[in-house]
């Protein structure tokens, strides 16, 4: 792809994040300004902001490239996405506000008057935070990679540095600020491209079989496969081969493979015929037997469906940049209207990556054999438009994309980074200026982990290592909050013992599925999609354990709740 | 209307407000303030109301999205699951939560004049 364009796009991006950033600044003088803006950021800008900061690189490229890879069904993801963000509303975005707290810890400690559910809490967010980072990190260098051909690493080390920079100068005021121009930028890279899209879609005569099982080349189209694959064909199937195929050796030869398994070796060039159909992959990875957890159509149950919408709908809540957003806003009353603002926000954006899902099977098929379906998004406006307005559209989309990464990246820094400062690093600064360079170490260490963590290869696609993030949140948080707001008789022994076993078990399992330690079959699919028995769990326990321990509610149990439940002008008058 | 209405300023006066609190009669305010059992249970109604709203709109999200997959499953060809999730349930989504939003907001606004006893 011509990178012309793309370069300064995506240079402009980080820049004008540093600009923004940069105004944000000069306003941001307390240590309360840097973790909450000092609470005085309006439902408009905020809700932007939060939007902004939502739509992550799975959102921009991820979903478009599962619904490229597996169909339709990936959809799933970006209606969870939206739907956790009604469930937030219904349960915990006023009371949450009321709170008063800064960050899922503080909310622990202030509901439940314990230092060491506190210290729990404050685990897990660092644990979700990492792990959302990473997919962010590596989506960034898949982005510049296919773009313009550089290492792998690049793009995530770019990445790190401007979030790094904006976060550690500027913290959450000039965040705000910097999320809420994402919004509308991501919004608009992918629109306007998407307009012109549509338009060459009709000019081809609107083609309307996406979802036709296998999907087609529509033209001969060579396909230069990066890593080693296992092709399953049906039928079969007669493609010119560059390469290695089956371990032996061609060269611009045509051979026809018969039906049945085939090995693509690494740097092979497969030329398709026009019409062909596309052949399965499933990529092979050194040292690990399995697929990742969106090898196959086929291999994703009703099971894992209502796995993923479980996790998606109760795990928003519990996202450590999510929840960081509603303590800005000045009321509870605020907090709710800014949830219906962000729900319209995303809802809208959400209209557009299924548009280059279905455009990506009908134009990129071929991304589904190269293991960079994520890319579909940054390669159609050249494919299907072509010249310098494809060129000029791609850099648009480019923008976008690193806009996606730098927003939520940033948020996740700023969210682990709090919580780092604050319970984790030694040495508690008295001094504004000493907690201001806390924050800033803080900020390195929340990005570095997963920066490093980002450079081994042979990663899930980033949509589903973000549905395992999702899955931790809803196992640990979901019951932390909900119980915690609604019930009276949760105890600080019922809080941890709930998470240990819902939070802790699916961390477990994501890491077990990570790591490819799961062999194919029903364990492989308890573990990849955990929350249906994590989510329940981490619930029965928190019940369980605090009934069992009646004597440990905190004292101050009745007066929490009703400053969480009370509307604002009671509180003041009924303390003035 | 009488001519001379505009030019003229009127001194709109009424009798002084009882602040004196009747003994054994405490408003509700106070009691939550104090925290004292009646004070509990104002908020615990307070609570009940909320959570039955809140429950009320998560059971219509359940049963709207809830049978998705299996209708997704037993339907023929995938069509109906793009348009249905890709484009579908996100105005929905939006209108739940602004009648939930109206509702909460009600519930409190009616709290708030019972325990203000107007």
């Amino acid at each position: 792809m011509n990178s012309a364009y793309t370069v300064p796009a995506v240079a402009l991006v980080a820049v004008a994040t540093a600009f923004v950033g940069a105004f944000g600044l000069r306003i941001s003088r307390t240590t309360s300004d840097f973790y909450v803006a000092s609470r005085t950021v309006g439902p408009r800008l905020n809700a932007a902001a939060i939007s902004g900061e939502y739509l992550s690189a799975a959102s921009f490229l991820g979903v478009a490239g599962l619904v490229l890879l597996q169909g339709p069904d990936m959809l799933w993801y970006p209606v969870g996405y939206t739907a956790g963000y009604l469930v937030l509303l219904l349960f915990v975005a006023a009371p949450l506000r009321r709170s008063g707290a800064y960050t899922l810890p503080d909310f622990a400690e202030a509901r439940l008057a314990s230092r060491g559910v506190r210290r729990l809490a404050g685990v897990f967010v660092v644990g979700v935070g990492w792990l959302y980072l990473l997919p962010q990190l590596q989506g960034a260098g898949l982005t510049l990679a296919v773009l313009t051909g550089a290492p792998d690493a690049l793009g995530a080390v770019i990445v790190a540095v401007v979030v790094v920079a904006t976060v550690a100068a500027g913290g959450m005021r000039s965040i705000t600020f910097v999320q809420a121009f994402q919004y509308w930028l991501k919004l608009t890279a992918l629109l306007v491209p998407a307009l012109f899209l549509l338009l060459a879609w009709q000019h081809d005569g609107a083609p309307r079989h996406p979802f036709a099982e296998p999907a087609a080349f529509r033209d001969q189209r060579t396909v230069r496969v990066d890593d080693t694959l296992d092709l399953r064909l049906d039928a079969p199937l007669t493609v010119t081969v560059d390469g290695t195929v089956d371990g032996r050796a061609h060269h611009d030869r045509t051979v026809t493979l018969p039906a049945g398994p085939h090995r693509v070796t690494a740097g092979t060039r497969l030329t398709f015929p026009e019409g062909a159909q596309v052949p399965e992959a499933e990529p092979v990875r050194p040292g690990t037997a399995t697929a990742s957890p969106a090898a196959g159509a086929e291999q994703r149950p009703l099971y894992a469906t209502y796995g993923l919408i479980l996790a998606t709908f109760l795990g928003t809540m519990g996202l450590p940049h999510v929840v960081v957003r509603f303590y800005t806003s000045p009321h509870g009353v605020a907090a709710r209207r800014t949830t219906v603002a962000v729900l319209a926000l995303t809802g809208a954006f959400y209209l557009l990556p299924p548009l280059y899902g279905a455009l990506g099977r009908l134009y990129t098929p071929e991304l589904a054999l190269t293991g960079k379906a994520d890319a579909a998004v940054l390669l159609l406006p050249e494919r299907m438009i072509g010249g310098a307005g494809g060129d000029l559209l791609g850099a648009l989309v480019a923008g976008g994309a690193f806009a996606a990464f730098l927003s939520t990246a940033s948020g996740l820094a700023i969210a682990v980074a709090g919580v780092l400062t604050q319970d984790m690093l030694p040495g508690r600064g008295a001094l504004p200026a000493r907690a201001v360079r806390r924050f800033r170490l803080g900020t390195v260490l929340a990005v570095a982990v997963p920066l490093v963590a980002s450079v081994p290869a042979g990663s899930p696609p980033v949509a589903d290592a973000v549905g395992l993030a999702f899955a931790v949140s809803a196992s640990s948080f979901c019951p932390l909050l909900l119980l915690g707001i609604w019930w009276r008789r949760l105890t600080p022994p019922g809080a941890a013992a709930g998470m240990l076993a819902g939070g802790g078990g699916a961390l477990l399992a994501a890491g077990a599925t990570m790591a490819g330690l799961t062999g194919p079959g029903p364990l492989h699919t308890l573990l990849a999609w955990p929350a249906l028995w994590s989510v329940p769990l981490g619930f029965l326990t928190m019940m369980l354990v605090s009934l069992a321990t009646p004597g440990r509610v905190p004292d101050g149990t009745a007066a929490v709740l009703a400053r969480l439940h009370l509307p604002e002008q009671l509180r003041t008058q009924a303390a003035s | 209307m009488p001519q001379d209405a505009t030019g003229r300023r009127v001194v709109v006066t009424g009798p002084p407000r009882r602040t004196r609190r009747v003994p054994g009669q405490a408003r509700p305010r106070t009691e939550i303030a104090e925290q004292t059992a009646l004070g509990h249970t104002y908020v615990r109604s307070l609570m009940r109301s909320q959570l039955r709203t809140a429950l009320t709109v998560f059971a219509v999200l359940v049963l709207m999205v809830g049978p998705l997959p299996l209708v997704f499953a037993a339907a023929e060809g995938r069509r109906i699951t793009f348009v249905v999730l890709g484009f579908g349930l996100y105005a929905p989504l939006v209108l739940l939560a602004r009648w939930y939003v109206r509702r909460a907001e009600r519930n409190e606004h009616d709290f708030v004049r019972l325990v203000e006893d107007r």
